[in-house]
């Protein structure tokens, strides 16, 4: 433990810190522009210089690992000079145009500025204009104010994977350019703007909105995949003006994938406001009472089991526990959660669940990937795989479908019958698993998507037992969820009770004539054509598929629109919170369902939220752990049988619209177009 | 003045064949097995005895450098790199080992990489070398054929592989970090230090990188003796150096010296003096474009190694000897090598990329005098604030000249602004 002197205070730090991460555990602020805690160290931008005894010129702090007996001084005449120059040196061909600089406000150079800058300029020559560049639907290049600290380089190069983003020429003419004015081919380039110290990179969607400073920032969570991705919504009014990521190094470190960071404007678009029931075919506008009127109308008297409730994607915990305790009420238990068809049995946690945690992938030495594309179905998973194969001493391999998920793996198959092989050491890849200390399975909902779900699940389970999987100090079998809803409604037991039944059979007894109501709470994603005559309640927030086929709509609050509990894919309860009001008539969803409740005469024992969340702590108490994984333990799941041997598929097939708020926003709209399909293969070259 | 029997470089100037067989005549390959059977101590000791300084520019103990290397084999393979980027405006020394001496530099490579367990050599060539580097890449192919390097070379149970990398022309590469990131096939940007390439070089493995001269004279210096490379010249400045005598001279040449030897005799003696007489003389940049001018009064009596120059505030840099007769403008010559660094800055680093730019800008509108006397000074905090700030030393290269003309040259500066301004004092207020 290397000791040295700094300011004339003495430290003992880890071998291999830094000078300017010591300094940041003193307590002494580095002026910084290139060094990035997440990404390698360039010392390019020489502002964190530092006056070393017996060096004989400043050294870059971020650079410089800390050494036995090394004297350091941060404050000194000649380090303020240095850093003074560097300071010059980086406005002399900046435009200083931060009136009109979407950063300013938040800018590292305004900022630093403030403390190294001269007051006034003596650069006499004419500043540097940049062409600015193409890089995708989601980034505006304002590139005369780069700095060129490289950070977008190694993000991308790094983080993201995608050799997309790098500098050409040298000199005063290096630019940061994407090469062929292509877009960034990443799910993760919103997070270029992110790490840009200054106004070079911006989020071209929130571009001349706002200004920091009159936003209101409300931290929450992110509900558009599983992964559960810690954000910041900053909102002005009632209107949500972006979203940025926080950090949480257990589950998003301070990265956020494009969708849930830029589908916020679907929030305004095709927003169900208020009540509707359908009058002779036609949808029309009602008074919340005469809603649930109508509902009471077609519910009383119907048996429970010929009602049926269906949770989608974006659910939270609170209404899924409220309709559940409904639908009991009303006596029936055909209930499903897994709006997407997936076959796998939730009676052990572990069988369902995350279990190595998203930061324990770091841990792992093997990973196999069974039936996921993680690039699309957790951006922020796949990146953390990444971050594992960039540490080294790891071996990757895919059953499923090859995607280019930006790190190379070995492809060992496509169907339940690789884990066969591998269970029974059949497979060479087999070799490599035993040899494993800790290996890691991702099993996607590509795998359980099928009717034999619950089988390959039971083959993913003894595949893991034999390879030692399931241990006390290791759980390396993990699942993939797609929705932010689906472990907490399967936590919550939103699921088919005795002889109730599931999704596949709601549908099918709709289609047939067996169920008269079905409630769906925000699923969107089932095939409505299969609800035949059903009577059919949706209580959501956008109008998509599911509001279309309704006969009373329901309006409720999305996201950031409530404070509402969800559990990730790691099985961890996190907060969302209120960040603006939902709009028109729209509420929070529990209290629909409490105010509906009375109308069919069942009421519902719980008259706030901390009632309910308290009749939900009793019924599982993982909820009263919120922002922790409670460890699951392992007994076997999943039904052995026989397997298909069709290939495994991803159910993503469009990574930028899976939900109702991505499908209503114009960005992702963009993206699409610019991303997905034939335009991904355009040259700078095409048309 | 250096004996003709003490020259190490017998075919400087091409005048016989730089084959195999003709380099064996001049003692090339002579034994070298023998050498190698010393061992690797015993190679580094005698080097660092000999006081070699790296040829390079810099100056450091070429045998100490070789001492950083790891001295146990670990997993990890050992490199050695030689440097023969040499694109140091006035420089041309290595050019001529590298087309007319190209055994030398191969018996030094295998040489110095059995000293630091190396298991393969890079020569980094500069791009528009195209000739020096097929004439090497025939010597390369000569000593396979005739067993002197790759498999068992020599016959020592040692195997080493030689291989050419061609750079593409970019005058940064030559800083022996971006060399590194070019060979790895990285844009050729220095790296920043620590870690050294002893520890993480190319690949991130231990690598020694040297200059072509350096590493041409070792065999000679095994075989002949450290003492004899050490009787040479002065103490902690031993041995000969190619000199390489530009600009305003009768006859420029390459020329191997004894180091040590006034610089006023290189001149005299062998580029036929200075053009129109020594008194004709204004100025000489004595170590290529990267160090600070001399005048006339100091070129007098100063001698050509590195220690001497140091305490003239100059360096000897490659030993690239540019002279300046009168006629020269001084400000527009210093103002093109300003011009030339703000082109080869690799712009990476702040106070380089922006620094050089805004040098360069300043020092063209002082060639025509179209600047204010204040600036005279701004300039010089300018090249303070890019020394020894940045990553590698193009920023304090790119400082030098400049710092060196205002030190000799100011009043000629002020004169320039103090016409411009009376020629056209509205324009210039």
């Amino acid at each position: 433990m290397p000791k040295l002197t700094i300011d004339g205070i003495e430290i003992e730090v880890e071998p291999g810190t830094s000078i300017l991460q010591a300094c940041e555990q003193l307590g002494i602020e580095i002026p910084r522009f290139c060094y990035h805690e997440r990404l390698s160290v360039p010392a390019n931008c020489r502002m964190c210089l530092v006056e070393m005894e017996r060096a004989p010129k400043p050294v870059a702090s971020c650079a410089m690992p800390c050494g036995d007996g090394m004297v350091v001084k941060t404050n000194s005449e000649t380090v303020l000079k240095a850093r003074k120059g560097v300071m010059e040196f980086l406005l002399i061909n900046h435009p200083l145009d931060c009136p009109i600089c979407d950063q300013g406000g938040e800018c590292d150079l305004q900022d630093q500025a403030m403390a190294y800058g001269f007051d006034r300029g003596r650069y006499l020559e004419n500043k540097r204009a940049v062409q600015d560049k193409y890089m995708g639907p989601v980034i505006k290049t304002i590139m005369t104010r780069c700095i060129h600290c490289t950070r977008c380089v190694r993000f991308i190069n790094e983080v993201a994977g995608v050799p997309d983003v790098g500098a050409v020429y040298r000199g005063e003419h290096m630019e940061i350019t994407t090469f062929v004015e292509k877009a960034i081919g990443s799910e993760l380039s919103g997070n270029l703007a992110d790490v840009c110290p200054v106004g070079a990179l911006t989020h071209k969607p929130y571009a001349f909105t706002a200004r920091p400073w009159e936003l209101r920032k409300t931290e929450t969570i992110d509900v558009l995949d599983a992964v559960g991705s810690n954000i910041r919504v900053d909102s002005r009014g009632a209107e949500v003006m972006r979203v940025l990521p926080r950090v949480n190094d257990d589950i998003n470190e301070e990265w956020l994938s494009d969708k849930s960071r830029y589908a916020y404007d679907g929030l305004k678009r095709q927003r169900l406001d208020r009540p509707y029931v359908r009058k002779n075919g036609k949808l029309v506008a009602v008074s919340w009472a005469d809603a649930f009127a109508a509902i009471a109308d077609k519910v009383k008297g119907v048996a429970g089991n010929r009602v049926a409730a269906i949770s989608g994607d974006l659910a939270d915990v609170e209404a899924q526990f409220a309709l559940k305790e409904l639908m009991g009420r009303l006596g029936s238990t055909n209930l499903d959660c897994r709006q997407d068809g997936a076959r796998f049995d939730t009676s052990v946690r572990a069988g369902y669940l995350f279990n190595s945690g998203i930061a324990g992938i770091e841990k792992a030495d093997v990973i196999l990937l069974v039936g996921t594309n993680p690039r699309w179905e957790g951006t922020l998973v796949n990146a953390r795989i990444r971050k594992r194969y960039l540490a080294g001493q790891v071996k990757i391999a895919l059953i499923g479908e090859q995607k280019d998920l930006t790190y190379p793996y070995a492809h060992i198959g496509t169907g339940p019958e690789t884990l066969q092989q591998l269970t029974d050491g059949s497979h060479p890849f087999s070799e490599t698993l035993r040899n494993a200390k800790n290996p890691l399975m991702i099993v996607g909902m590509g795998a359980f998507q099928r009717a034999d779900g619950l089988a390959v699940q039971a083959a993913a389970r003894i595949t893991g037992e034999v390879y030692g999987m399931f241990r006390d100090d290791w759980s390396g079998f993990n699942v993939l969820h797609t929705a932010a809803g689906r472990v907490g409604g399967i936590e919550t037991g939103f699921l088919p009770g005795p002889g109730g039944r599931d999704l596949h059979g709601i549908l099918d007894g709709a289609s047939k004539g067996e169920i008269d109501v079905v409630y769906l709470l925000g699923a969107d994603e089932i095939d409505t054509a299969k609800l035949g005559k059903a009577f059919v309640v949706y209580q959501g927030h956008h109008g998509d598929a599911g509001a279309h086929r309704a006969d009373v709509i329901l309006p409720g609050a999305a996201y950031t629109e409530k404070n509402a509990v969800y559990v990730n894919t790691e099985g961890r309860p996190q907060l969302a919170r209120l960040a603006a009001f939902p709009p028109g008539e729209a509420r929070e969803d529990w209290k629909i369902l409490r105010a509906l409740s009375e109308a069919l005469g069942a009421t519902l024992p719980f008259d706030t939220q901390t009632q309910l969340r308290q009749r939900l702590i009793a019924a599982n108490p993982i909820f009263a752990a919120v922002g922790q994984m409670t460890p699951a333990t392992w007994s076997p799941f999943g039904a052995q049988g026989p397997v298909d041997s069709a290939p495994f598929v991803s159910p993503i097939t469009n990574f930028y619209m899976t939900d109702p708020i991505s499908r209503a926003s114009v960005t992702m709209a963009n993206c699409v177009e610019a991303l997905v399909g034939p335009a991904q293969e355009r040259t700078g070259t095409h048309g | 003045m250096l004996r003709d029997e003490d020259r190490i470089f017998t075919n400087l100037y091409g005048f016989q064949d730089f084959g195999l067989e003709a380099a064996r005549k001049r003692g090339d390959w002579d034994n070298t097995a023998a050498i190698l059977q010393n061992g690797r101590e015993w190679i580094i000791d005698n080097v660092k005895e000999s006081g070699l300084r790296g040829r390079g520019g810099a100056g450091f103990s070429t045998g100490m450098k070789w001492s950083f290397m790891p001295k146990n084999v670990t997993d990890k393979p050992v490199y050695l790199v030689i440097n023969a980027d040499e694109g140091e405006p006035g420089t041309c020394k290595d050019r001529d080992i590298l087309r007319h001496d190209p055994h030398k530099l191969i018996e030094g490579c295998l040489i110095a990489g059995f000293a630091i367990g190396a298991s393969a050599c890079y020569i980094y060539i500069r791009g528009e070398f195209y000739n020096e580097s097929s004439n090497v890449q025939r010597a390369i192919d000569e000593a396979y054929a005739a067993g002197l390097i790759g498999k068992n070379a020599c016959g020592t149970g040692y195997s080493y592989d030689v291989f050419i990398h061609r750079g593409a022309g970019a005058y940064i590469c030559g800083e022996e970090t971006a060399l590194i990131e070019s060979i790895e096939g990285k844009k050729g940007q220095p790296r920043n230090k620590p870690p050294f390439p002893a520890q993480a070089g190319l690949y991130s493995c231990p690598t020694t990188v040297n200059n072509v001269e350096s590493i041409a004279v070792v065999p000679t210096i095994l075989r002949r003796g450290a003492g004899w490379f050490a009787g040479l010249g002065r103490p902690k400045n031993t041995g000969t150096k190619l000199f390489c005598i530009s600009g305003h001279v009768n006859k420029p040449c390459n020329v191997e010296e004894e180091m040590g030897i006034p610089l006023k005799e290189l001149i005299e003696r062998h580029a036929g003096g200075v053009r129109g007489g020594w008194d004709n003389l204004l100025a000489i940049i004595p170590g290529g474009s990267s160090v600070p001018v001399l005048t006339k009064e100091i070129c007098d009596t100063v001698l050509m190694d590195f220690d001497s120059l140091r305490d003239v505030r100059s360096g000897l840099g490659t030993a690239a000897v540019i002279v300046m007769d009168k006629s020269t403008d001084i400000v527009k010559a210093i103002a093109r090598l300003s011009s030339f660094y703000a082109h080869e800055s690799c712009g990476q680093c702040t106070p380089c990329r922006e620094g050089t730019g805004w040098m360069s800008r300043v020092m063209q509108r002082m060639v025509t005098g179209n600047a204010r006397m204040e600036e005279i000074d701004l300039l010089l905090q300018v090249t303070k604030q890019v020394e020894g700030h940045t990553i590698c030393a193009l920023g304090d290269a790119a400082a030098w000249p400049i710092q060196g003309l205002f030190r000799h040259f100011r009043p000629e500066v002020e004169r320039r602004i103090q016409a411009y301004r009376n020629a056209a004092p509205l324009a210039a207020e």
